[in-house]
């Protein structure tokens, strides 16, 4: 393993030396929670944060994003794409979001490869941070196997006290250190101090979902007719907040503006959410997900099966963000455990069976 | 096969249409309009029937339209027959011959036509249904010699909403084409069948083991047909339907087109009912 050390002194200066090239995102603070923002000096980066409102989704495949523009003024109508490829680098990604960022490349990569998100990733360079303490009372990452961070990383960052330890994943990762000569190689003592940490953090975190997760998927296609639906759809608002802040919903809306002169203008994509009334809606007006239950239901069918079934990775990674979010505390915990003890018979009804 | 350029996977983004002249505008109804679209050399459409295209108006946006010609009559230009029903399809119909249109496409997964060579095939479109399987029925008659009886069960309101008239009477006159015809409500001309399509399964006999059904419709439609399918003994395997949905990516992202697991955009919209009988959210 490839590894540097870097003084926590010296990050405001790599900071410095990054910003001549990248621009930089990571967790601060804003008001009284962090999200991901510009980085203009270390002062702002606060690399202890809790969690962030919104996952770093919104940095690649941003709530609005422009597709093309067009100019229809004169007799040929110019449509001209629009890509961003501005150099970018996301600071301080934890476990669970990274690994919905390797759903989403899969999702964006397969089957018609989207050139306006690749374009992005291409261009930014994934810093990840190892988590050793739990971030969320809501969050449940152990459960869902994502507190490991998954291979994606360019750089993965450990705090080891007074030092970060670097582990560089890639060539995009060896970049970030170019010309910067305060950081030192990592040596055995410094691997030492690493094992610690990350034999010690384990602890820190607690399993919540009842049941081994791999059976998720299993247990959603015994569910399918469960009353919980009906009773989540009583409850849920509809307001498709758990879906804007979720780190694996990729839905988008399609939407065009034009300008003054009515000739020119732009199609962007906008995040949308299949809990919004309307979203299958269809010219003459049926909707195929009316009720709330159904609706529910296909998010955390998408969650727990549809997108690991397509993309065998996890669909749900665990952060907690839906159920802070959630007006009235619906929480994929709380439901996967809910489905899970309503499959599995207790003891006493399973005498009951018997008797 | 034409061997011409394919227009969306030269493009440089996957949401860029590509603009192309409007040659003809043909009203059916008081609400639908044929629009034949222009394919300059040496663009080509390359469709299988069932497939759709992303129609696009500039500063309004873009809908899925059904392909209404078939391939083997799509190779300057091709049809669309759309119904007004929101902003962009009102927009498509206040343009004029000359007039551009953004187009994307083809998408999805059309009928397997080859698999249904040498069996008798019936159609039962309703209203609308009739513009997508138009593609079906056109390039199954230009290749007549291949396929058994030809049976077409088409449904409308009232005679005047009948799509393609032109088309349906020269179906009429074919003698290897059974047609039949129904309306909901009649005019005083109207000398044919009166009810819901289903009416018209009784006027029928079919060997159903070696009968293919294509139906497109309404949703509400599909329940009482399937019922009729179902009940003549034809496979669940030997029915085939189109399902509409807003696909607003065309190519499996958006996610607007899922029911249950599958994406109409990408696994159909041409389905067979075996494939779709245990999905809740298809019909």
């Amino acid at each position: 393993m490839i590894a540097k050390i870097l003084p926590k002194h010296a990050l405001q200066n790599w900071i410095e030396t990054l910003r001549e090239h990248y621009r930089i995102i990571g967790p601060k603070l804003a008001q009284s929670q962090f999200i991901f923002g510009d980085i203009h000096s270390a002062d702002e980066l606060d690399l202890s944060y809790p969690t962030t409102i919104l996952p770093p989704k919104k940095v690649l495949l941003p709530q609005r994003e422009d597709l093309f523009h067009f100019d229809a003024t004169g007799d040929t109508h110019i449509v001209e794409p629009t890509f961003d490829d501005e150099p970018t680098v996301i600071l301080g990604i934890h476990a669970c979001d990274m690994h919905s960022i390797t759903l989403l490349d899969r999702v964006f990569e397969r089957g018609t490869a989207d050139q306006h998100y690749q374009t992005r990733r291409e261009n930014t360079t994934l810093v990840s941070l190892e988590c050793i303490k739990s971030c969320s009372e809501y969050s449940f990452c152990k459960s869902m196997g994502t507190l490991s961070i998954p291979e994606d990383f360019d750089l993965h960052i450990t705090d080891l006290g007074d030092e970060y330890l670097l582990e560089i994943g890639s060539n995009k990762g060896v970049s970030l250190l170019w010309n910067f000569n305060e950081v030192r190689e990592a040596t055995d003592a410094d691997f030492e101090r690493l094992n610690k940490v990350m034999s010690e953090k384990w602890s820190h975190f607690t399993y919540r979902v009842d049941f081994d997760i791999t059976e998720l998927p299993a247990l959603l296609s015994l569910s399918y007719d469960s009353k919980v639906w009906e009773e989540l759809g009583d409850r849920c608002l509809a307001c498709g907040a758990c879906n804007i802040v979720c780190p694996t919903c990729y839905c988008f809306d399609v939407r065009d503006e034009v300008d003054f002169s009515l000739c020119s203008g732009g199609r962007f994509r906008v995040w949308d959410s299949c809990q919004l009334d309307r979203f299958a809606v269809v010219a003459g007006g049926h909707d195929f997900r009316d009720a709330r239950a159904a609706r529910q239901r296909h998010r955390f069918f998408r969650k727990g099966k549809y997108l690991t079934e397509k993309y065998g990775v996890v669909g749900c990674v665990g952060c907690g963000r839906c159920a802070q979010a959630c007006l009235v505390h619906i929480s994929p915990v709380d439901i996967f455990n809910e489905l899970h003890r309503r499959r599995v018979p207790s003891a006493a009804t399973q005498e009951e069976i018997l008797a | 096969m034409n061997t011409g350029r394919q227009m969306t996977l030269e493009a440089p983004s996957i949401y860029q249409p590509i603009m192309l002249s409007i040659l003809e505008i043909t009203s059916m109804t008081e609400m639908e309009k044929v629009f034949t679209i222009e394919l300059p050399f040496p663009t080509s459409l390359e469709h299988r029937p069932g497939q759709f295209v992303q129609v696009s108006v500039l500063g309004v946006g873009e809908a899925p339209i059904s392909i209404s010609s078939s391939p083997s009559r799509s190779k300057s230009s091709f049809e669309l027959c759309v119904r007004r029903a929101g902003a962009l399809t009102n927009a498509l119909h206040a343009l004029n011959p000359g007039d551009v249109v953004g187009v994307r496409g083809p998408f999805g997964r059309g009928f397997p036509i080859e698999r249904f060579r040498g069996k008798d095939i019936l159609f039962a479109p309703g209203g609308l249904g009739l513009a997508p399987l138009r593609s079906v029925i056109n390039e199954v008659l230009d290749d007549r010699s291949n396929y058994g009886r030809i049976i077409i069960l088409y449904g409308a309101g009232q005679p005047v909403e009948m799509l393609f008239q032109d088309e349906l009477q020269e179906w009429a006159m074919r003698e290897d084409v059974e047609l039949h015809l129904t309306v909901d409500k009649p005019d005083k001309k109207w000398k044919g069948n009166v009810g819901v399509i289903t009416t018209l399964f009784s006027d029928i006999q079919v060997s159903p083991r070696n009968t293919v059904a294509i139906t497109c419709g309404p949703p509400v439609m599909y329940r009482f047909v399937l019922m009729e399918l179902l009940g003549m003994g034809l496979p669940e395997g030997n029915i085939w339907l189109s399902l509409e949905r807003r696909m607003k990516c065309g190519v499996g992202k958006c996610g607007h087109c899922q029911m249950d697991h599958m994406y109409v955009c990408q696994d159909g919209p041409a389905f067979s009912y075996a494939e779709i009988r245990h999905l809740e959210e298809a019909l």
